[in-house]
């Protein structure tokens, strides 16, 4: 039991650490990207491939996931992106979407279809278990490591969001574009540098949890589902609100799939639905906000 | 001269246009002279009906559905059971079909009414992700991942057999094709219609001058899913087999691009895209079998940077920053 909330816990943070990137982008931008799923499968691959023809590290692997997606995330930002912002919401998903299909087949045309597999180093692979009472609590390493990564990345990124000036500039420009870009606060860069990082924490999310989500050229249409589950319940205003929906997501889908395995994802898209019957707009809503 | 009313204007959209029936006639010539395309004639006119269907959701009613699919398999799985178990006759089992679709859907309205975008957008594309799933776990009904089979289609009003070249099945089609375009044509010209296009434009305004939104949207929700189910009933009888494939999310999107390809709030855009789609889906996956979504990808990508309205419009491609509503 304890085990099984070990697991959806970890399961939570990682989706927590790939769709905040989206969350980040529809608040600020308005924009439903679609293909940020192709940006953490960018990174899930980035790590495979430098570990296996290079022998990169795995540690090291990670943080050059994030450099790598964040790059490909500020390119396209500049190239494509930035003309979609003021479309109708329904090109910017057919755009993403677009965008999607093609990241998928070019990976499946370069790389191949079939699932890849990262050889975790070996003190990654063990678990500790720990007793209390009549319950046992099974802990694998690896997802020891995702916990305690996902955890100082959410300090990071609250301490950014809070603390220094380009958080403040980034929220100013979520509440009101137009009053911040008049106040001198140059909207554009703000706009590539988060997407970029977003980008980047989705690539983070890739390499760490492809070996817990499995990694092939489906990946972006598998998980986009979950990563607007996460936006839709968790609301755009804030940090906690992804963080909590995506601890919820977690939970529900590990308990879900081990004592009901046989229905699959069902238990996850009715709890979805029904958080959003009882709050269609998700769970933490700023009063006032737009 | 006499006094234009507002209803002239509001009937002018709705009165027949003279090239409307030729247009009508060209498929059956089609498949009369070539019976070889029945198969891509028959998928075309099946996905032009779901097209329709999803057009009086999206293009007429301004609600964006990712999951459109969930009444297209309702209906496909309905007619397919009932075909197994009841009677093998296609027009009941048709008429059967939409009325499960229209339940289904009647019960969904109630979960887009609230909401923003986005919420919506999940919840369509939630609710035909569960149905997928439970479709899976009733393996003993709809036979799971195999999909339904032995499905044993009786002749078409007691005439017409389902023949192997399939041009039964293309005449079919194409017949419910029609008598679907001839409804919704008469649907979204009356009133009714304009009703729909009045939320669409503006929600607040059209409760306003006194409509009611809620029911409105429910009825017109109720009215596309069981159209979307006769889409999904049509599917099952010209090929006597189901597969859960109906349900799934790739099914919806197909449905979404077709409509947009062809234009929104224009029942033939839902027919012209269903029609390039197919054939587009047809002469690619010949030539690359795997990649083809790649083409279907930059397509959109390309479509979308240069605005979807140009491609109905062709004289507004060479004009520079020209605005398009």
């Amino acid at each position: 039991m304890l085990t099984i909330l070990f697991d959806g816990v970890a399961y939570g943070m990682l989706l927590f650490v790939l769709a905040i990137g989206l969350s980040v982008t529809l608040g600020l931008m308005n924009f439903i990207n679609l293909a940020h799923g192709a940006f953490a499968m960018a990174g899930g691959y980035v790590t495979v491939l430098l570990m296996r023809h290079y022998g990169v590290p795995f540690l090291l692997c990670v943080p050059i996931a994030f450099v790598v997606t964040a790059a490909m995330g500020a390119v396209l930002e500049r190239i494509l992106y930035r003309a979609m912002y003021d479309k109708p919401a329904l090109d910017q998903v057919l755009f993403s979407i677009g965008l999607a299909f093609i990241a998928v087949t070019i990976v499946d045309y370069s790389i191949g279809s079939s699932e890849q597999i990262i050889q975790l180093p070996q003190w990654l692979r063990g678990r500790t278990e720990l007793v209390f009472g009549d319950h046992v609590l099974a802990m694998g390493h690896y997802r020891l490591l995702i916990i305690a990564v996902c955890i100082a990345l959410t300090f990071v990124l609250q301490y950014i969001l809070t603390r220094t000036r380009f958080g403040s500039r980034l929220r100013a420009a979520v509440d009101d574009q137009r009053v911040a870009d008049g106040l001198g606060i140059n909207v554009n860069v703000i706009f590539l540098s988060t997407f970029a990082v977003g980008s980047g924490l989705a690539g983070v999310g890739g390499a760490l949890g492809s070996e817990v989500l499995g990694l092939d050229p489906t990946f972006p249409f598998k998980f986009m589902i979950y990563f607007l589950i996460v936006v839709a319940i968790g609301g755009t205003s804030s940090l906690s609100g992804p963080l909590l929906a995506s601890l919820i997501l977690g939970i529900a889908d590990v308990t879900g799939k081990y004592y009901m395995p046989k229905l699959g994802s069902f238990i996850v898209y009715a709890v979805m639905i029904v958080i959003l019957l009882w709050r269609p707009e998700g769970l933490f809503v700023k009063r006032g906000a737009r | 001269m006499t006094t234009i009313t507002v209803q002239d204007v509001l009937h002018r959209r709705a009165r027949l246009r003279p090239w409307e029936p030729l247009l009508w006639l060209a498929p059956f010539l089609v498949v009369a002279a070539f019976p070889g395309t029945s198969f891509l004639i028959n998928q075309m006119a099946i996905m032009a009906v779901f097209a329709i269907s999803l057009d009086l959701v999206l293009g007429y009613t301004g609600i964006m559905s990712l999951g459109h699919a969930a009444f297209f398999g309702m209906g496909a799985f309905a007619a397919g059971l009932f075909a197994k178990f009841v009677m093998p006759e296609p027009i009941v089992g048709l008429l059967f079909a939409m009325g499960v679709g229209g339940l289904t859907a009647f019960l969904c309205s109630f979960t887009i009414l609230r909401g923003s975008e986005l919420t919506v957008v999940m919840v369509t594309l939630g609710v035909s992700l569960i149905l997928l799933e439970i479709g899976n776990y009733m393996t003993w009904l709809t036979g799971g991942a195999d999909g339904l089979q032995g499905i044993m289609m009786g002749p078409v009003l007691g005439v017409f057999p389902f023949t192997f070249d399939g041009v039964t099945a293309a005449y079919y089609s194409l017949a419910i094709l029609l008598v679907f375009l001839f409804i919704c044509r008469r649907i979204v010209g009356s009133p009714f219609g304009n009703s729909l296009r009045a939320i669409r434009d503006n929600r607040l305004r059209a409760a306003a001058i006194g409509i009611d939104t809620h029911r409105r949207i429910v009825m017109g929700y109720t009215l596309a899913g069981a159209v979307a189910a006769a889409a999904g009933a049509v599917q099952t009888h010209s090929m006597s087999f189901v597969s859960l494939e109906a349900f799934s999310f790739e099914k919806s999107a197909d449905v979404l691009l077709m409509v947009v390809i062809g234009g929104t709030g224009w029942l033939y855009g839902g027919v012209m895209g269903a029609v390039v789609f197919s054939g587009l889906h047809h002469v690619l996956s010949d030539l690359t079998p795997q990649y083809w979504t790649f083409w279907v990808g930059l397509f959109l990508v390309i479509l979308m940077r240069v605005g979807r309205d140009r491609l109905i419009r062709p004289w507004t491609w060479f004009k520079t920053g020209g605005s398009h509503d």
